[in-house]
């Protein structure tokens, strides 16, 4: 005797009127959940899963709207409910916590008068008991010094903090369902472990039904009973956690699966089958396997010293006035507060750290971007913090120091198309003049990035992301650097064209014969690419050492918290 | 809390000194660039030779910029402001007679402007692709256009002309009445402290049409910035959320929407006081309204230079005093403010 | 070119009221241009024995007081109004941009005078200022355009500033400065083609502003001097008369003035369609 589900998504379509006409977001969908269960939906950016929980609740943009099929809650169709009963079932019975929480908080007002508006408007609360009982709340969530925090702004909170009141307002009147879309973004790691793990406390204790909504399949793993895996609108695998991972049946999980790097995974893993349907071609070569993860023999390429980087802090009272207040010293923050490090030649070094630690800081001053307050740092055997960032462009060493930007799009000038992006540098750095000769030039690289020729006319909001990042990459080759910067370069991309940079990135490293400083906060990621690991925290260095080492066993209580927090799940050996 | 609020509200007080001297020098600058001798200007009609020479000393025009600059400043605070020529009176007791005229006329425009266009821009934006949001954007459109001049005008022809429902525009009240005992100046509100409701109504049938005019070149500004805030506080993330978790709709379109919207507005409000403070001139001279708009332009073509330059230096300090209570206002509503200090 | 043409096809289709505004920007423009030769009678020729005539097959406007074409005025007019719009707007837009961009590229000092000058300019209500300007500096036509381009100048530089400073940091920026490329060039050939469109977008609706602030100084008697025709003067000229019903005199000047302000509001909105590449398919 199976109970009726708490939660049934039958044959559900959801079309959006939008000026290129209908566009169908999700298309027969049927899931399932029941009481107590919680349902992790797993996709890629356009999969419909945020589609599917925003029509659960009765959310839905203006323009779209339930086209075939039905949703029910508790025996209630939400689908055909009119807006009063969606109303009252909106955070009593049903409720949502969504991503970019300091965002999705009243900016002006306070953060237990929020909580209260909602006991008050549901009747859980009258106006004599809305505060203490909104107090209560904040304590549950673990937010200290409740009494305090009442009267606080979301400004003055942390984005953990934000959203733990968002969390409280959405369990301020006991509902039985809840949707959490993406709720860790945004986040550090060590608060997203910390967050997921409230969630999961606190819902059990209630017996709540959740529905989880993440990319992260790791993340899903870790919290979730069952996953419902989404592509493009479409349900295309439903299974519970355990099964999903051990026999995935369908080969878009498959390619999910592989695509986020676990603990043990290696690059050849990643991507194992070769891409056509990106327009994308990987020309084949064994560019697989690390060969000789060993120290190579040479000199150091690049060697840090004493760095240090200091940001003065504006002193808030008098900073109107023409002169300064003699008595109050400056003070300043340490953004990067003495490190030092080398690279040898052709090696790959991760610097990883939380945001804030101090390490895209770092990358600045190594690229010359930025000047350090004190410290050496020595390029080639030349020491290039002789020369100050703002005439380094014109210095040779310009050409041999590159960088791979964290975003595709906003790196490449808008009004560029990606043949001029390419060609700038080679215009600039090699005084190359001849128009025919940049274009062979130019489209030599794309050949060697994997980018098809007939792309190079077009502009970046014509390109995917994918697309922009190789565009990213063959500019940052183009004048054969010898040191290669990539700070972060996969993090904005989907799992499954991430898989396929990291791997050109390593093909190109091996050809090129460079040398590479790969800055992360994805551990598993660095491991993947890099022999040496540099673990940065508040500025200064807390670990280094070989990548696979610190990563298994890390000697420091920083390290050691920031690997635990890294959810993942184990895959069970084949049979 | 309280004492963080008062600090910055110092703060925006203090930060207005800057604006106040850049405004003097200026001025000082524009006294200066006159074509001829200010002197001359200065010193009024009746003067001769030797009382310009007065002036001219007194003014230090002999001496150094510096000076000239210390000397002026000194002479601004004193309420020596120059001499008019065209009246022969001192120019602040001109502007401080003719203030309370303009003043009535703005602040009812302006309250005309803000009762209508609030609410029509509120609903514009709660009711997308209605009949009044249509009405809202045409409004809008049509109004940053319109010639503030010619609406008066037009205005006149059609009410005045063609229906014969306003009475003559000819200034503040009708010749058959007399001005109320002063109290406030405004002849609406002192008709009514002395009990005089004949003299009242008479006073608010003349301002009909000239706040009238007013009120629509400021509707446009006022009605597109209020509509435009609430459309982003309605699709803001924190609505979305209040919305989540089933706040009922008043709750969700007064204390989460408008509240974040009316923002915004309130600065709206400073710049469209400034195009008002400008628009004013025109109307008073369509109206033949006594206010300091004609007074200007009568001063302008009897070439009255100590005059003009007093009107725009009194404007100047009024638009910098309502800037600064909107700046207070700000500060004391919206709890972000001290963020950027 | 052939892209430009495309896409500028391809917006007009979508857009029927930016057409509208094109071709209404195009008729000003052709008036402008060619009024002199145009007009049925000439704009300051007297006929006393033909004053204050309503709307005729004759006289199309009908006559002023001076027994003038109102016609013929008011073609001629639009060459004069446009002619100080264009020439304020102009001086206005590069003095204000070439300081607001290295305000907002380079900061610091720059940024804070810039910003004071700014400031105290927007501290006077701006149509006051201008009739001090002109009070100062004389009456005439040449000191009206000053006039307006200097209380334009803050308005340019205040956004050629924000749009300058949101672009300072982006990834293409400190991309082209790995590129080789130093902080003039970067300003002139990656930041400000990406602030044009706005700036385009902004020229567009300050053109209307400065139309009737033109008007409005000459409506108190400012800048332009009896029998020149211009659409202030004309307004002022007929309120006069509009109150014993000859309504032609002002009515029609007025119109105009208010149809060219309107084209060019509506023209900004097309504008941006037109320039900004993300609409670009």
């Amino acid at each position: 005797m199976v109970p009726s589900p708490f939660l049934d998504i039958k044959g559900l379509s959801v079309e959006f009127r939008t000026r290129n006409g209908v566009v169908r977001a999700i298309e027969n969908v049927n899931l399932e959940l029941a009481k107590g269960e919680v349902l992790g939906i797993v996709g890629e950016s356009g999969s419909g899963k945020s589609v599917t929980a925003y029509t659960v609740i009765g959310l839905l943009d203006d323009a779209g709207a339930p086209a075939a099929g039905s949703a029910t809650f508790d025996g209630i169709s939400v689908t055909d409910a009119d807006e009063s009963t969606l109303r009252d079932l909106r955070g009593r019975e049903i409720s949502m916590i969504f991503q970019n929480p300091r965002a999705a908080l009243n900016p002006i007002r306070r953060v237990g008068q929020q909580i209260e508006d909602v006991l008050l408007c549901h009747g859980r609360a009258t106006r004599q008991t809305a505060r203490i009982k909104a107090i209560e709340m904040l304590e549950k969530v673990k937010i200290v010094e409740p009494e305090m925090r009442y009267s606080s702004y979301p400004f003055e909170l942390s984005g953990g903090m934000c959203q733990r009141v968002m969390i409280a307002i959405a369990l301020a009147c006991d509902p039985r369902l809840l949707i959490a879309d993406e709720p860790t973004t945004g986040l550090d790691v060590t608060t997203q472990k910390a967050t997921m793990d409230l969630v999961r406390d606190l819902t059990q204790e209630r017996n709540m039904a959740v529905v989880l909504i993440t990319h992260d399949l790791g993340m899903a793993a870790a919290y979730c009973d069952r996953i419902v895996v989404m592509e493009k609108g479409v349900v295309v695998e439903t299974a519970p956690v355990a099964e999903l991972f051990s026999n995935p049946q369908h080969t878009y999980t498959k390619k999910l699966i592989a695509g986020s790097p676990g603990p043990h995974s290696t690059l050849a893993e990643l991507a194992p089958e070769t891409p056509t349907q990106t327009g994308a071609t990987v020309p084949p070569g064994p560019s697989a396997k690390l060969p000789e993860r060993g120290m190579r023999g040479g000199e150091n390429i690049l060697e840090v010293f004493n760095l240090v980087k200091e940001f003065p802090i504006q002193q808030t009272a008098g900073r109107h006035w023409p002169w300064r207040k003699a008595s109050q010293p400056d003070r300043s923050f340490r953004a990067v507060d003495d490190i030092s490090f080398s690279l040898k030649r052709g090696e790959s070094l991760g610097l990883v750290g939380e945001s804030g630690c101090g390490k895209s800081t770092t990358s600045s001053i190594i690229t010359r971007l930025m000047d350090p307050t004190s410290g050496d740092i020595i390029f080639d055997g030349r020491n290039i913090t002789a020369f100050r960032a703002q005439t380094f462009a014109q210095r040779p060493e310009r050409k041999q120091i590159q960088m791979v930007f964290q975003d595709p799009t906003d790196s490449l000038n808008p009004r560029y198309s990606a043949h001029d992006s390419i060609a700038e540098p080679l215009k600039r750095l090699t005084g190359l003049r001849d128009r025919g000769l940049i274009r062979e030039n130019v489209e030599a690289l794309a050949e060697r990035v994997g980018l098809p020729e007939a792309l190079l006319s077009r502009f970046p909001h014509q390109l995917s992301g994918g697309q922009k990042a190789r565009v990213g990459i063959a500019r940052a080759i183009a004048v054969n650097p010898k040191l290669l910067i990539l700070d972060e370069p996969t993090s904005a991309l989907d799992v499954s064209v991430q898989a396929l940079v990291l791997q050109l990135l390593d093909r190109l490293k091996h050809e090129l014969g460079m040398s590479y400083m790969f800055v992360s906060h994805d551990l598993n990621v660095v491991r993947l690419l890099c022999e040496r690991v540099v673990v940065m925290n508040r500025g200064k260095i807390v670990e280094q050492g070989a990548a696979d080492e610190i990563l298994r066993s890390p000697s420091d209580p920083y390290t050691q918290a920031l690997v635990a927090a890294v959810p993942h799940f184990e895959p069970q050996s084949q049979n | 809390m309280k004492t963080t609020k008062l600090i910055q509200v110092g703060r925006r007080l203090a930060q207005a000194l800057p604006s106040v001297f850049g405004v003097i020098v200026i001025s000082f600058v524009l006294t200066r660039a006159l074509p001829g001798d200010p002197a001359v200007y200065f010193a009024g009609d009746m003067a001769d030779k030797d009382s310009i020479e007065q002036v001219r000393r007194a003014l230090g025009l002999d001496r150094s910029w510096v000076e000239q600059f210390v000397i002026y400043v000194g002479n601004l605070a004193n309420g020596d402001w120059g001499m008019s020529l065209s009246t022969g009176r001192p120019v602040t007791e001109e502007l401080l007679n003719r203030l309370p005229a303009s003043l009535e006329l703005t602040l009812i425009g302006l309250g005309l402007a803000i009762a209508v266009a609030v609410p029509l821009g509120v609903m514009a934006a709660t009711r997308q692709n209605s009949w009044v949001d249509h009405l809202c954007r045409l409004l809008v459109t049509a109004g940053v256009s319109l010639p503030t001049f010619f609406t008066g005008l037009l205005l006149v022809y059609v009410f005045y002309y063609l229906l014969g429902w306003s009475p003559s525009p000819l200034g503040r009240l009708d010749i058959l009445y007399l001005p109320p005992p002063q109290v406030t100046g405004f002849y609406t509100i002192d008709s009514l402290f002395a009990g005089d409701r004949e003299t009242f109504i008479a006073s608010v049938v003349q301002l009909i049409l000239p706040a009238a005019t007013l009120a629509l070149f400021a509707l446009a500004p006022i009605a597109r910035m209020t509509r435009a805030a609430m459309l982003g506080a309605l699709a803001s993330d924190f609505v979305r959320t209040a919305r989540a978790n089933g706040l009922s709709r008043r709750v969700v379109l007064s204390t989460y929407a408008f509240r974040n919207a009316a923002l915004p507005v309130l600065t709206t409000l400073g710049m469209v006081f400034s195009f008002l403070l400008g628009a004013n001139v025109l109307v008073e001279r369509v109206f033949s309204w006594p206010g300091i708009g004609s007074f200007a332009i009568e001063a302008l073509v009897a070439s009255d230079y100590a005059a003009v330059q007093g009107f725009v230096l009194a404007m100047a300090l009024l638009f910098v005093c309502v800037n600064l209570a909107i700046d207070i206002i700000l500060t004391l509503t919206d709890p972000r403010v001290g963020l950027d200090d | 070119m052939q892209r430009y043409l495309r896409h500028f096809r391809y917006v007009m289709g979508e857009n029927p009221v930016t057409v509208f505004a094109f071709a209404l920007f195009t008729f000003i423009i052709f008036l402008a241009a060619f009024g002199p030769w145009i007009t049925p009678y000439d704009p300051v020729a007297t006929n006393a024995a033909n004053t204050l005539q309503p709307p005729s097959w004759e006289h199309l406007f009908g006559t002023d007081h001076l027994g003038r074409d109102v016609l013929s005025r008011v073609i001629a007019a639009t060459r004069l109004d446009l002619g100080i719009a264009i020439s304020a707007v102009a001086l206005s837009f590069f003095v204000g941009s070439a300081l607001g961009c290295s305000a907002g590229f380079w900061g610091g000092w720059t940024d804070r005078i810039v910003g004071r000058l700014s400031d105290t300019i927007m501290a006077f209500p701006l149509f006051v200022l201008a009739m001090g300007i002109v009070a100062a500096l004389g009456n005439t036509v040449e000191n009206i355009i000053y006039a307006t381009a200097i209380i334009n100048l803050p308005f340019y530089a205040r956004v050629a500033r924000a749009e300058t400073s949101v672009r300072r940091n982006a990834g293409y920026v400190y991309a082209a400065r790995l590129s080789g490329s130093g902080d003039v060039r970067i300003l002139a050939t990656q930041v400000f083609p990406n602030i044009l469109p706005p700036m385009m977008v902004q020229i567009s609706l300050n053109m209307g502003w400065a139309i009737l602030n033109a008007a409005g100084l000459s409506f108190i008697g400012l800048g332009v001097r009896p029998p020149d025709a211009e659409w202030g003067i004309m307004v002022a000229e007929g309120a006069n008369y509009i109150v014993s019903g000859e309504w032609w005199l002002t009515i029609f000047p007025g119109a105009a003035l208010m149809l060219a302000v309107f084209c060019f509001n509506l023209l900004g909105d097309g504008l941006r369609d037109l320039v900004d590449p993300l609409r670009r398919t």
